[in-house]
């Protein structure tokens, strides 16, 4: 119907009007933000400004002094006295970081209602001031001994989600009465489990194919290291036995059982292009791995 | 000559010193006495005898050497042809300070001609022992070596960077706390020699600290001082926006109007230039020489210089000034400098550097120019090449200003610019057009030229109704 129609137009040119102005909203915000931040900030250079306009005074008005001394030696003295100045107050600085770090360190002596401390003692007037420096420090805890990472880039290292932009790390934890973000934001918690989620790595990644293979050498390696002669220790009950060991007939001649490779293909290695034989056990391929576990609902069985 | 020097070879020492003395007093003169002290083989026994002599000797001999040297660089080379060089460097090593000063001296003066023979001297190791002679107490010896090391760096970025490798620089900076007038005069053109060439070697001599304390030395009695104040202020500002930041946080701007303000003729030079360096780095620097109150001071500095260089000096930093943004060439058009401009850039004595900077800056500056009663005067009488930039930012500020456009109509311009005869299809016309178009078509007619003649020929041609 037509009438229909045309209401459905309005309320469409309506809303995406109210979209449109929304959205006006936010970006005006947005630009803002990125130009004051990225670009030009007019406040920054207003006060940089009125900034060097009092230096300027200063100059002017030190320099005014000296002329009207007439002396060099003045101006000389004012700059000994300025370097002196700051380096009285850089010196008081330090004096305070250390007695702030002293402080923290004496935490523990700090008077409790039954016991005054040592800096508290009852029978003076009023309270030595390192009392009061001792209430207003913060325990000092104890510096944790840095293990030294071992470089090995095993799959457990990767189990956890390492990078930083995935995983922002902060001092503090997120606030536990966090208010709920006012619009259409999913779940808080949903949207941490999802992004913190553990790595699930298929059947291919996760073992290796001939980690047999490379188990049996690894021991062998082991073994390897732990001799101390490579030569075999004979027992010595067989230490007069110096004789070789004489093969059967049938081990010996040279119609050996042959191997299956032999039996059914006949091989070249000196016509091969590269030196390595062809792989006889292939990787396995996902065709399950991903079961259970994708976000969207498509092929589920209704 | 030829009877001095078999003087020099004389028993008796005092005789030698003298014959000594006068071939130094003789050879410094004139050029051609020193020539013929060349051509007459006494630098060879000279440089000889030097080694073992006693310390009279040494700084007459070595005197001799820094009068021959000075006059012209052949001299010069020939000095170091015959092997007096490695014999200076020795006297260096004296332990008497006149004799340092003297073989300080001789070597600054060969050092001065051209970089090839700076080479020689650094080869042959002057540089150390100049810097431990800064380190000396005596001031004389401090000035001679602080003039040598000035005159070694000036040549080339390689030799500044010899000179800055000996740990010069640091010494210099302390210096110039000196009171001594000439020694500082020394140090800081020491300083800015090494400054110029590179950024490298300006960020090496900030770091010495030498802010805030070269301000102080602008305000010194000395004229020589506060120039090679401003050199070396200038050579520090010229390489990156951000040593001009540098300068102007630390005060430097006002400091150096200041100093202009107090210095006639060319000692303001080195100063209207660091303004000029500073303002064309960047809009904000411009803006904070702005607030500074420079603008007056350089139009004070254009009006009433009379050397050509030092104008067009001027009038080049207040183009780098005014050009940045409208604001900045208000600030520059309210000190009414516009007119001085236009009329050096019209005045025939002016030479020909100065015509182009002020054209230049003119340009510049009206390029961005919106406070319009500061253009008005120029559409009586500029040229028509800048009147076309004139007429263009009339156009660009008309349309949008309704006060403007009755002052433009009130105070005559709009007469004057009917009056301008453009080609039609020029960019003049084009100007022309757009600000015809901001008015009511009978004013445009009232104020077109013949518009009178007009009105009296239909006046002629009209048959009054008669009933």
């Amino acid at each position: 119907m037509s009438s229909s129609g045309i209401y459905q137009v309005a309320y469409y040119t309506m809303m995406m009007n109210l979209y449109n102005a929304m959205a006006v909203r936010i970006q005006r915000r947005w630009r803002g933000y990125r130009v004051r931040k990225y670009l030009f900030n007019y406040y920054y250079l207003k006060e940089y400004l009125r900034v060097v306009s009092e230096t300027n005074d200063a100059i002017r008005c030190r320099r005014k002094k000296i002329a009207s001394h007439g002396n060099q030696r003045k101006a000389l003295e004012e700059f000994a006295e300025m370097k002196e100045r700051e380096e009285k107050k850089a010196n008081l600085e330090r004096e305070e970081k250390k007695r702030d770090y002293q402080a923290r360190k004496m935490h523990y002596l700090l008077s409790t209602k039954q016991i005054p401390g040592i800096y508290n003692s009852p029978f003076r007037k009023e309270p030595d001031p390192w009392e009061l420096q001792l209430q207003k420090a913060k325990p000092l805890t104890h510096q944790r001994p840095k293990v030294k990472q071992k470089y090995s880039t095993s799959l457990t290292d990767w189990l956890a989600c390492t990078s930083a932009r995935s995983f922002p790390r902060s001092e503090i934890l997120p606030p536990i009465n966090r208010k709920k973000c006012q619009g259409p934001f999913r779940d808080i918690t949903e949207v941490l489990e999802q992004r913190y989620k553990p790595l699930e790595p298929t059947l291919r990644v996760a073992e290796p194919i001939d980690e047999l293979k490379l188990a049996r050498e690894d021991l062998r390696r082991k073994e390897w290291l732990r001799n101390v002669n490579d030569n075999m220790f004979l027992p010595f009950s067989s230490y007069h036995k110096n004789e070789k060991y004489i093969p059967s007939m049938h081990l010996s001649s040279k119609y050996s059982p042959i191997s299956h490779k032999e039996q059914f293909r006949s091989e070249d290695p000196k016509k091969w292009i590269c030196d390595k034989d062809f792989q006889t056990v292939l990787p396995s391929f996902e065709l399950f791995s991903k079961y259970g576990k994708l976000y969207s609902k498509a092929g589920q069985i209704v | 000559m030829s009877l001095l020097r078999p003087l020099l070879l004389d028993v008796v020492p005092t005789i030698q010193q003298t014959a000594a003395l006068a071939l130094g007093r003789l050879a410094n003169y004139n050029d051609d006495l020193a020539e013929a002290v060349v051509k007459g083989d006494i630098l060879p026994q000279l440089v000889y005898s030097l080694a073992e002599q006693n310390r009279f000797y040494k700084k007459a001999a070595a005197f001799v050497l820094r009068a021959v040297g000075k006059h012209s660089p052949q001299l010069a080379q020939a000095i170091v042809d015959c092997g007096a060089l490695d014999t200076l460097v020795i006297c260096l090593e004296d332990f008497d300070p006149g004799v340092k000063e003297a073989a300080a001296w001789a070597l600054g003066y060969i050092a001065r001609h051209n970089a090839e023979l700076s080479q020689a001297v650094v080869d042959a190791g002057a540089v150390p022992l100049l810097v431990l002679c800064i380190q000396e107490p005596e001031i004389a010896l401090k000035r001679i070596a602080a003039s040598a090391l000035s005159d070694i760096a000036k040549h080339s970025p390689e030799l500044a960077q010899t000179v800055v490798d000996a740990g010069a620089v640091a010494h210099l900076a302390q210096m110039i706390l000196n009171p001594d007038a000439k020694l500082k005069h020394q140090v800081l053109s020491a300083l800015s020699q090494v400054a110029k060439h590179s950024v490298d070697l300006a960020e090496m001599v900030v770091e010495a600290e030498i802010f805030p304390v070269v301000l102080t030395c602008l305000k010194d009695k000395d004229e020589y001082v506060k120039k090679n104040a401003c050199t070396l202020i200038r050579e520090i500002a010229k390489h990156t926006p951000e040593l001009s930041q540098l300068v102007v946080n630390a005060g430097g701007a006002a400091a150096v109007i200041d100093c202009i303000g107090s210095c006639k003729g060319n000692t303001r030079l080195p100063g209207i230039m660091m303004l000029g360096y500073v303002a064309a780095h960047s809009e904000n620097l411009a803006m904070a020489v702005i607030i500074s109150k420079g603008v007056p001071q350089l139009s004070v500095c254009l009006s009433e210089e009379p050397e050509d260089h030092i104008k067009a000096a001027a009038a080049w930093a207040l183009g780098q000034i005014g050009r940045h943004t409208p604001e900045h060439a208000r600030a520059v058009a309210v000190t009414n400098t516009l007119p001085v401009l236009l009329s050096l850039y019209m005045s025939t004595e002016s030479s020909e550097d100065l015509q182009v900077k002020s054209k230049k800056a003119i340009k510049n500056i009206l390029q961005k120019c919106t406070y319009l009663p500061a253009l008005e005067p120029f559409l009586y009488d500029a040229p028509p090449n800048i009147l076309k930039h004139v007429v263009g930012q009339f156009s660009k500020v008309l349309p949008h200003d309704s006060k403007a456009r009755r002052l433009f109509v009130t105070s005559g311009g709009l007469k004057k610019v009917q009056e301008i005869k453009a080609e039609p299809g020029s960019l003049l016309q084009d100007y022309i057009n757009s600000i015809n178009n901001c008015y009511p078509e009978e004013i445009v007619r009232y104020y077109s030229p013949g518009y009178s003649d007009t009105l009296l020929q239909r006046v002629d041609s009209y048959q009054p109704l008669i009933n």
